[in-house]
């Protein structure tokens, strides 16, 4: 089941991309835009709280003097308040399930797994408490039920309902309490996304500018359009008419009523209590985390730089040299991705010793056993235009791509790829290579095909020392079921390299980076 | 894909995002309790009366107890729980036996309960017992209470106010 909810939620994802661009797909992006939403909460809440009469008299028309007076400022960023706290709910849920389709729960992840699970808490309680801040009757049902709710919990002596009984009840101090939990505990949400992010360098915390100004704009128009106004005012004597029920937060609310408080506690705290548990069901075994050879580490720092997970922290070196460091892998915080060995400047095979021994690398896959089977692979080409496919365990499976003319490789993430091995391969006799991996911006490991693409480019160490001529290099990113286009793109490129032999370009010299298919591919 | 289609896809895509925010944030409207009836609120939070009765210390017990401790009434902590019942037009509605609160049910005894009924008249009798030590009920109310549509009607207990009360 998870393997068909994983596939159909893949289908959809994709689905954005020839729309939005892989960079810029929505679905990528759904942590930083719940940043977004929390910052144009935060602002415009600002406002609101400026205007807020916390009177039992003048809350309610306060809030309503905004939406009927001041629609023009007032109203609408109440409704952007309003529709971004409801986006934030949304795009948060479905990062969540993102997440866990993905399986990203377990191992080194566990740490922004478990800090994710208690911002769903604060996120409801702001927004619940938020929506009693404007004391019509949807704050009436919503604050009388979530009184009720708590109090099926033994711990209170005067059951909370009792606050809302009637309106003798309900007195100034009320409202200050809900605006000290409204602005209170959004401030636990920043400290708890502070948590959340703290295993991840360069965290994206604002999403792309052009899919910042879309999302906002469309609350935007939303607000404008269809404007957040009061219901009718409060009265604790009448039992609330038909409400315009924000679901989002108060679904489950009616369900309260459909069926239990304790059914609705069981769900809450059950649900709770799965998400803490999943990191620590049994699943894989860990994969060897990177390695360090201090002989072969001149302290670059380069590893450091580029590690995803800032699991490499430099230290001084043990030869005691003034001033050279040493990396070292911090394995809890190790994804196992192997970026840092793609990142080593000694990982460069036309070093002259027999054993290859790069400053950091994987157990499970160093560049010293790379090398030899590219050589291998390379031998066994037949032909004049053989292709060279570097791919990743996560992305297209490469070892699917059938063809005398081919050498596959896969690497833990392509960020692996020492950029000197696609000089190495095409050295060795290889009429091009093609890179693969995730799909632009989603990277198992964030920033594998980010790196490599940016290495290969020049624009990042370890760079390509000379580029490609003509077709020689190819890049194509392609998930997991993609196949069947890399195949495409594969031909394609059989065919340039083909044409090339006809015709001879004039400069050899060429950017090799050139828009392709459906798929980011760069050839 | 081309620049202007898929300008054109994006300005659709978020459409359908502000139309799920839109719609869902507003929709479907909620009524919670159906338009041709009324509703009764129970809500009480009152201390039962001592399970027993105080009695007078001997001169002997004083003696033992520490001076700052010679009280000369020796009263149980427990309380009495509070029982409740509610007939509605003659028909048993509600009865709950409130237990005290705390660890030495010496607190107050708390009752919520909530009970949708037609809007129109009704005879509501309301009963309560508060003291372990009598028998019957020590608190009775009987009305004649017209309910209006949508109407709430708390009954709630306030010794100082004679007890039962109606709002």
């Amino acid at each position: 089941m998870m393997r068909g909810a994983l596939i159909a939620y893949r289908r959809i994802e994709h689905g954005f991309d020839p729309v939005f661009g892989a960079a810029l797909n929505p679905w990528r992006h759904l942590g930083s835009l719940g940043f977004l939403f929390f910052w144009i909460i935060a602002v415009t809440g600002l406002y609101l709280y400026a205007v807020l009469d916390t009177s039992v008299d003048g809350v309610y028309r306060s809030v309503n003097w905004l939406s009927r007076e001041q629609w023009y400022l007032g109203g609408v960023l109440r409704s952007l308040h309003r529709y971004a706290a409801d986006a934030f709910l949304l795009v948060t849920l479905l990062h969540l399930l993102r997440e866990f389709l993905l399986g990203r729960y377990t191992g080194f992840r566990y740490f922004s797994w478990l800090t994710g699970v208690p911002l769903l808490w604060f996120i409801y309680i702001s927004g619940v408490v938020g929506i009693w801040l404007r004391w019509d009757q949807l704050a009436q049902f919503s604050a009388a039920t979530t009184a009720e709710w708590l109090d099926w919990l033994p711990v209170f002596a005067t059951p909370l309902i009792r606050n809302y009984l009637s309106a003798n009840a309900v007195s100034d101090r009320l409202f200050s309490l809900f605006v000290f939990v409204h602005i209170g505990v959004p401030l636990l949400l920043i400290f708890g996304l502070w948590f959340h992010i703290q295993r991840i360098s360069r965290a994206e915390v604002f999403p792309p500018p052009a899919l910042a100004a879309g999302s906002l704009l469309s609350l935007l128009a939303l607000s404008l359009a269809l404007p957040i106004a009061n219901q009718a005012a409060a009265d604790l004597s009448l039992v609330p008419g038909p409400l315009a029920l924000d679901w989002f937060y108060l679904f489950w609310q009616p369900l309260m009523y459909a069926t239990s408080a304790g059914a609705v506690w069981a769900l809450a705290t059950g649900a709770t209590l799965l998400l803490f548990v999943l990191p620590v069901l049994p699943h894989a075994a860990a994969a060897p985390v990177a390695e360090v050879h201090p002989d072969s580490c001149n302290g670059c720092r380069r590893c450091f730089e580029d590690c995803p997970y800032a699991a490499i922290v430099m230290v001084p070196h043990p030869s005691e040299i003034q001033g050279r460091e040493l990396a070292q892998v911090i394995p809890d915080l190790c994804a196992s991705c192997g970026i840092c060995a793609g990142s080593c400047p000694s990982s460069t095979p036309f070093r002259s010793a027999a054993e290859l021994v790069t400053g950091i690398d994987m157990p499970q896959m160093p560049i010293g056993g790379l090398r030899r089977a590219l050589e291998q692979g390379l031998a066994r080409l037949t032909g004049r235009n053989g292709i060279v496919v570097f791919g990743c365990d996560q992305g297209a499976n490469v070892t699917s791509l059938a063809g005398k003319d081919l050498a596959s490789f896969t690497l833990i993430c392509t960020g692996m790829l020492p950029p000197s091995l696609v000089e190495y391969a095409l050295r060795g006799g290889a009429a091009g290579v093609l890179v693969t991996g995730c799909r632009a911006g989603g990277c198992d490991f964030r920033l594998g095909n980010r790196w490599t693409e940016e290495r290969l480019a020049g624009m990042r160490e370890p760079h390509l020392r000379a580029r490609p001529p003509g077709k020689a290099l190819r890049i194509a990113w392609a998930d997991r079921g993609e196949e069947a286009e890399l195949a495409v793109v594969l031909d394609d490129m059989r065919q340039a390299l083909a044409a090339e032999r006809l015709h001879p370009i004039a400069d050899p010299i060429a950017d090799p980076i050139v828009a392709s298919t459906g798929m980011t591919a760069h050839g | 894909m081309a620049k202007p289609i898929s300008w054109i896809g994006q300005a659709l895509l978020y459409g359908l995002f502000a139309l799920i925010i839109g719609y869902f944030s507003n929709s479907p409207p909620y009524r919670h309790l159906p338009a041709d009836q009324a509703l009764i609120k129970l809500s009480f939070s009152h201390e039962g009366k001592l399970v027993s009765a105080c009695r007078q210390r001997t001169a002997e017990e004083l003696a033992k107890l520490a001076p700052n401790m010679r009280a000369p009434m020796d009263c149980p902590r427990e309380r009495s729980p509070v029982t409740v019942e509610i007939e509605l037009d003659g028909a048993p509605a509600y009865r709950h036996v409130a237990r005290p609160s705390g660890l030495s049910k010496d607190g107050a005894s708390t009752v919520y309960h909530r009970i949708p009924v037609q809007a129109g008249e009704h005879r509501l009798a309301i009963r309560l017992n508060d003291d372990a030590r009598a028998t019957g009920f020590n608190y009775r109310r009987e009305e004649l209470v017209t309910l209006k549509p949508g109407k709430v009607l708390v009954i709630d207990f306030n010794q100082e106010a004679g007890g039962i009360t109606l709002q």
